[in-house]
């Protein structure tokens, strides 16, 4: 009827506004959100069709397929915030697998109540992320929650990529005799947030090494290295990573204390809380197995990548029926790096 | 990081293993107890053990605060954050510390507790401060070393009237702790101490010369560092040598015989001995414990909610007694590494990482696969 008014609305209050149970259920205000803020930062064809779905194209390949879930707080650190990460830490998941992640979906929990400024600092740095990374978000969902029953936002991310022919990773093909290769300083990330957190500041800030692997992993793979398992060390940081590699295998390990790098803030930040950086997460990090005549050249070909300048060939596989994941202590004694115990906890004195 | 390397140097380590090698000659062995969780968590972190030769036998000692916490001290705990509703703080290791019913301070707050994770005192304050409204606790555990901070809290809150602020006072001493120990008929036999590293900060090294003078023991106050744990020990190998019995100071850097006389003058202002307190595997120590003096009684937990101490025995196949006094060692335990494991604790010191099975559950167990 052309005598009528067209709707109006008013617009999103990006400084001042806030995010309102009426963002998630259904209605109008859900529409603008979703228009205004995600399709805008995110501003892919797929996205744009406003379709429930993103139809992709064929494949060629086998498709590997991974979700995480993002509940970390302070929702911004030093080095990045909750919205890179998120992307990041897909498409590294998928990438661990060998493949070349393509598409992404992205699916926020709301908490009522959450400055939309906020939100859209998150949303573009996930759309910054996604851009260099060159893998668009093709797909999405928004729900709100009352306000006390949420953090602010979680976000879950799922990736989609295809599988280099040839190439079979996975964490139950370490074989006694491999080599263990890290891509450089751990703790980095968890150190960030947790600095945050206690309000510990330091003269060389600890910076998140929150960053997209995939880049990394095609060089690796480009050198015609066979490599057997990739996995990128995050919560329960190295020691989870590895013993979590060890039991797929059914293997031992035996690493080198000495040959593991830590940046030195980090170092500090832990001694003062009483934490072992090889329990703390990193977001930029990946370890690689492969044979032992192998491990020069692959890291000859990692240290050449700007992700992974400081990589270190940090221990063996080694037969072992209890599946122990050791390491030579820089003292020169011996210990297991064990799974972690609940969460890692401060010491009391 | 400075002032950390130079106390974890490989090759120093060496240097110092040759010489305790060479020097431990006596037939019988060196049987020496670290006192301390601290020490007993580096020497396991480290793999001291590796660097030692086999006459020198390190037995651990009871000085990890959240191990010689009786069972009935964390129900009084869990009582409070449960029945009377308050804000339970607490140092992290002891939420996990297993109590009566099945529960720890982190399944009470699961089932709907208020139990919170402080790193300090100030941070217990801070939260009373926060909420006027609520009552906040502290649960005041550890040796000397965490006394004093308590101490400043209950005077700041005295001072600045924060009347909803208490402390579940569980503050002990650690010369108690080796008099009874040395004191036990068919108790342990060691030839000598690593004295307390942080304790000793505050107290000093004299509250040890009796060790030396009236049991005729060595001891040797260390720091946590590998290199200090290996030092005190070739101090001790020495003086067992040379037949003397001496309280030495390897922990010069930030230890004097007087001690700490601010902390100490805190610490009796606001404190004063129990008449006894139990403890995990030394049972009931008189005059080993503190709590606060008349004058601060208003912030005194068990006077303000009337929670009474219960003795509770042990899980029966539990052998932290036996470990805490230095009689068994973790792995002589049959539910260590089994039923009993850092993820599942059912005794005390398979808890924090100072624990004696938690360290050689995590650090050391391929010892015995090995073997």
């Amino acid at each position: 009827m052309s005598g009528n008014k067209q709707d109006h609305m008013r617009g999103l209050d990006l400084k001042r506004g806030r995010v309102e149970m009426s963002h998630g259920a259904g209605g109008r205000a859900m529409a603008q959100l979703i228009a205004g803020m995600f399709t805008a930062a995110f501003d892919n064809s797929y996205l744009a069709t406003g379709n429930d779905g993103a139809l992709l194209p064929r494949a060629d390949g086998r498709l590997v397929m991974s979700c995480d879930s993002h509940v970390v707080s302070p929702l911004f650190f030093a080095g990045g915030d909750i919205g890179c990460l998120s992307v990041h830490g897909t498409i590294n998941d998928v990438a661990m697998m060998g493949a070349k992640p393509l598409y992404l979906s992205a699916s926020f929990i709301l908490e009522e109540g959450f400055p939309l400024a906020d939100l859209k600092r998150i949303v573009e740095s996930m759309a910054g992320a996604a851009r260099a990374a060159g893998v668009p978000i093709v797909t999405g969902d928004t729900k709100v929650v009352e306000q006390g029953k949420g953090d602010g936002v979680f976000i879950t991310t799922t990736g989609v990529g295809v599988a280099r022919d040839g190439v079979s990773l996975s964490g139950d093909l370490a074989r006694p005799g491999d080599a263990i290769l890290l891509s450089g300083p751990i703790g980095d990330h968890g150190m960030a947030v947790l600095s945050q957190r206690e309000n510990l500041t330091f003269d060389a800030p600890i910076m998140s090494d929150t960053a997209a692997l995939h880049g990394l992993v095609e060089t690796m793979l480009d050198s015609g290295v066979k490599l057997r398992v990739l996995r990128d060390p995050t919560r329960g940081g190295l020691a989870a990573t590895l013993n979590e590699v060890a039991t797929q295998s059914g293997v031992g390990m035996m690493l080198q204390e000495s040959a593991i790098p830590v940046n030195r803030p980090v170092e500090a930040a832990c001694e003062f809380l009483g934490l072992d950086p090889l329990y703390v997460a990193n977001e930029g990090k990946l370890i690689a197995i492969c044979e032992p005549r192998d491990a020069q050249r692959l890291l000859y070909v990692m240290r050449a990548h700007p992700l992974a300048r400081d990589a270190a060939v940090i221990g063996e596989v080694r037969e072992d029926a209890h599946g122990f994941v050791q390491m030579v202590t820089r003292l020169g004694g011996r210990r297991i790096v064990d799974w972690l115990a609940g969460e890692q906890l401060p010491r009391i004195c | 990081m400075k002032y950390v390397d130079e106390f974890r140097d490989g090759s120093l380590a060496r240097n110092i293993a040759a010489n305790i090698a060479r020097e431990a000659t006596a037939a019988t062995g060196y049987r020496l107890m670290e006192f301390c969780g601290g020490h007993t968590h580096a020497i396991s972190r480290y793999g001291i053990a590796d660097l030692l030769p086999p006459s020198v036998r390190m037995v651990h000692g009871p000085g990890c605060p959240v191990c010689v916490l009786p069972i009935g001290r964390v129900d009084q705990a869990v009582c409070l954050a449960r029945e009377h509703g308050v804000i339970l703080c607490t140092y992290a290791d002891t939420m996990r510390v297993p109590c009566s019913d099945n529960l720890t301070l982190m399944r009470a707050k699961a089932d709907g507790a208020d139990v919170r994770m402080v790193y300090s005192t100030q941070d217990a304050l801070k939260i009373a401060r926060d909420n006027p409204g609520r009552q906040v606790v502290f649960f005041a555990i550890g040796f000397e070393t965490t006394t004093p901070p308590t101490a400043v809290a209950v005077k700041q809150a005295g001072s600045e009237g924060v009347n909803n602020f208490s402390i579940l006072c569980n503050h002990v001493l650690t010369p108690s702790a080796m008099h009874a120990i040395l004191a036990a008929e068919a108790g342990v036999a060691l030839d000598g101490f690593v004295g307390p590293a942080h304790v000793s900060t505050v107290i000093g090294s004299e509250p040890y010369e009796p060790f030396a003078d009236d049991y005729g023991k060595p001891v040797v106050i260390a720091g946590f560092e590998p290199l200090d744990v290996m030092q005190a020990i070739l101090m001790l190998v020495r003086q067992i040598n040379d037949g003397r019995a001496q309280v030495e100071n390897e922990f010069t850097r930030a230890v004097t015989r007087e001690g700490n006389s601010k902390a100490q003058a805190l610490v009796a202002e606001c404190f004063t001995l129990r008449d006894s307190f139990e403890w995990r595997g030394l049972g009931t120590v008189p005059h080993s414990a503190l709590k606060l003096r008349s004058e601060f009684a208003e912030f005194d937990a068990e006077l303000r909610f009337g929670v009474d101490y219960v003795a509770v025995p042990d899980h029966k196949a539990c052998e932290c007694a036996a470990i805490l006094r230095g009689e068994k060692l973790p792995q002589e335990c049959r539910i260590f590494g089994t039923a009993c494991t850092p993820a599942t604790p059912v005794g005390s010191c398979m808890v924090s990482s100072e624990g004696a099975c938690a360290a050689h559950y995590s650090y050391g167990r391929f010892r015995e696969a090995a073997g």
